[in-house]
């Protein structure tokens, strides 16, 4: 099979649908020529044209709005908001307007959109430009929140968050965009709310996001070698939660540590642990481990950085935690 | 203008003014739960505004949004019914004043956060233009929401799109508690438009006939590719922000009655008859009818069921 970067995935499945439904466009800050600070909607716009591949002013608010009041009437736009950092500035419209506008509207408003964006640290981009706010909308009913960790997932779930009417966050990670991974020539779909076991074992499931997925296989292959079988659960979608496939597994292994870039406070991992501690207590033979970001914004220099976020030692500490 | 395009005019500013005072008279008695923000004394405007759209053009508003809503053609029945939460009303009692939508007829809804309803109408804007439907958008909001970032962000947009809407501004000179005077320097909201290089236009909201010429030349101009227009439309509203706020720590009994002199709907009758467009058992006729249909719509109401309490779970997500 061939491998492809993330980024190409993210456009290939952008193209597709594009093809295939003239109702679906772009339509962000520098989308068009410039193909986005991380080049995933380069060509688009060759082959497309301006109306459906739509660089805007610096107006977050107005960019979701637009694209919520297209959705509304029949439209499918994916809509590029750069960085997850700047979602704070149109918040209002994500989490008032297009949460809530089917639920207001007594289910008649189908706003049939996806938001782009993309989040997470590791190149020194700063307090500002490196957030996982992911937790942010977590909490907010009316949203999907899709997180891919490879081509393959990015590619599959970007085509059926399109064809989905619920408004979708998908959160993409900047330094995801370079990792290649095996992907199909042919047409697949990821359902939503479906999660993945990236590794079967039994001894401790390790239910990772994003990037960290990468660090928690690397940890679990570490971890085999001292006779420790990790099983590697990714969500992939954070709402809808695929509770089953992660209950299922911490039902067989009896311990959980959850990975996540956020900061811990607050974070995805303190709703699962939640979850998992109400539906799973008696399965469970050691407190649930959450290995996260240090709760401070993050900072700057490498070195700092680095101790700032998890990586695979601080998962494989985590895990030991659970297993003593 | 034909003497029914008249005669419509009449009968929907007393539809709103009448559905208007008998929902403040209902929510002063404990019937409806929440907040009303009364619209009375404004309703020249969104009459006058939407005498001038096709049947398929859309709207959007805000939370003092019933005039709006009734203008551009909705039910009284399923508006009553969703001020009283229930689950024949236009949102199944889920949305409330403040977020009445008929997509049916082209009301995008009411939105309840000053200003953001202004980028979505855009939305529905640009879903016409890159269609080719000819839909033109109006966009009704208030003095307070053209401070907001949304309301610069949407106007500059607009423009530079050259998107088929009309943004109309129904500047009741005051925003909540905080006269025009004191939250903003400008007198006239209309000169903003200058900033997005797009035609503005002043108009007095108490004239119907003016408002709606006014929006006729704008929504020609947007339905012929020509762009947006910012309209303001000078206004009162005679409640307070909310029903049972009497609006009298911030606002003289002069200023009020000195606009209520100028009441829309009295002076538009007061032509009708003088200049003999209709006749006053014609007009009496229409107002019997109004107060009738007014009359149901509360009747409509009480016999409607409540939602059941689950349904509180259902339309968060959408199946499939």
């Amino acid at each position: 099979m061939r491998t492809i970067f993330f980024r190409e995935a993210i456009y290939e499945a952008l193209r597709e649908e594009m093809l295939r439904d003239k109702r679906v466009f772009v339509i962000g800050e520098d989308v068009a020529e410039y193909g986005g600070p991380f080049k995933t909607t380069k060509g688009l716009l060759q082959e497309f044209g301006r109306e459906r591949v739509r660089n805007t002013p610096i107006s977050e608010s107005a960019i979701v709005g637009a694209g919520l009041g297209a959705s509304i009437v029949g439209m499918r736009p994916v809509i590029d908001i750069s960085y997850i950092d700047f979602t704070l500035c149109c918040a209002e419209q994500i989490v008032n307007q297009v949460a809530k506008i089917h639920y207001m509207t007594g289910g008649k408003a189908r706003p049939s959109l996806v938001i782009r964006t993309q989040g997470g640290a590791g190149r020194s981009s700063a307090a500002q430009h490196a957030q996982s706010l992911e937790a942010l909308y977590l909490h907010i009913p009316g949203l999907y929140i899709v997180m891919p960790s490879t081509p393959y997932d990015a590619k599959g779930l970007l085509k059926a968050a399109i064809r989905n009417d619920n408004p979708v966050m998908f959160i993409e990670h900047k330094l995801l965009y370079n990792e290649k991974g095996e992907v199909p020539e042919e047409e697949y779909l990821i359902p939503l709310g479906k999660a993945d076991v990236k590794r079967a074992g039994t001894d401790v499931t390790v239910v990772a996001t994003s990037r960290m997925v990468k660090f928690a296989l690397e940890a679990a292959a570490e971890l085999e070698k001292e006779g420790v079988s990790a099983e590697v659960i990714d969500p992939r979608s954070l709402v809808p939660l695929d509770e089953e496939t992660i209950l299922n597994s911490v039902k067989k292994t009896h311990r959980l540590t959850i990975v996540h870039e956020a900061c811990k406070r607050g974070g995805f991992g303190a709703e699962l642990a939640a979850v998992a501690a109400e539906k799973a207590i008696e399965y469970l033979d050691a407190p649930i481990i959450r290995v996260a970001a240090e709760d401070t914004p993050v900072p700057f220099a490498p070195v700092l950085e680095n101790f700032h976020l998890p990586d695979k030692n601080k998962i494989v500490a985590g895990v030991r935690r659970v297993l003593e | 203008m034909e003497k029914k395009d008249y005669l419509w005019l009449y009968r929907k500013m007393l539809e709103i003014r009448r559905f208007e005072e008998k929902a403040a008279e209902l929510y002063l008695k404990g019937e409806l739960p929440g907040f009303l923000h009364s619209s009375i004394g404004q309703e020249a405007v969104p009459v006058g505004a939407c005498s001038v759209l096709r049947p398929d053009d859309y709207i959007i508003s805000t939370h003092r949004g019933h005039g709006d809503i009734i203008a551009k053609g909705a039910n009284l029945n399923r508006m009553m019914a969703e001020l009283y939460g229930k689950r024949t009303g236009y949102c199944k009692g889920k949305g409330g004043s403040m977020h009445i939508a008929d997509l049916d007829l082209g009301i995008l809804g009411a939105v309840g956060v000053v200003g953001s309803c202004i980028p979505i109408a855009n939305g529905a804007a640009l879903a016409a233009q890159m269609n080719q439907t000819g839909q033109v958008v109006i966009a009704f909001f208030g003095d307070g929401a053209s401070n907001t970032g949304a309301f610069h962000e949407a106007l500059n947009m607009g423009a530079t799109w050259s998107l088929p809407i009309v943004f109309v501004c129904q500047n009741n000179c005051v925003g909540l508690s905080t006269p025009q005077c004191v939250h903003q320097k400008i007198k006239d909201i209309s000169v903003r438009s200058a900033a997005y290089d797009i035609p503005g236009v002043t108009v007095d909201g108490m004239d119907v006939l003016a408002v709606r010429a006014e929006c006729k030349k704008a929504v020609a101009r947007a339905r012929s590719g020509g762009g947006p227009t910012l309209i303001e439309a000078k206004t009162y509203r005679y409640l307070g922000h909310f029903v049972g706020e009497p609006g009298t720590d911030y606002r003289t009994k002069e200023e009020l009655e000195s606009w209520k002199r100028k009441d829309a709907i009295d002076g538009y009758k007061k032509r009708l008859v003088q200049e003999k467009i209709a006749g006053e058992e014609e007009l009496t006729l229409i107002e019997a009818e109004v107060e009738e249909a007014v009359r149901k719509s509360v009747q409509y109401s009480l016999e409607s069921p409540d939602p059941d309490p689950r349904e509180a779970l259902e339309d968060v997500y959408i199946a499939g």
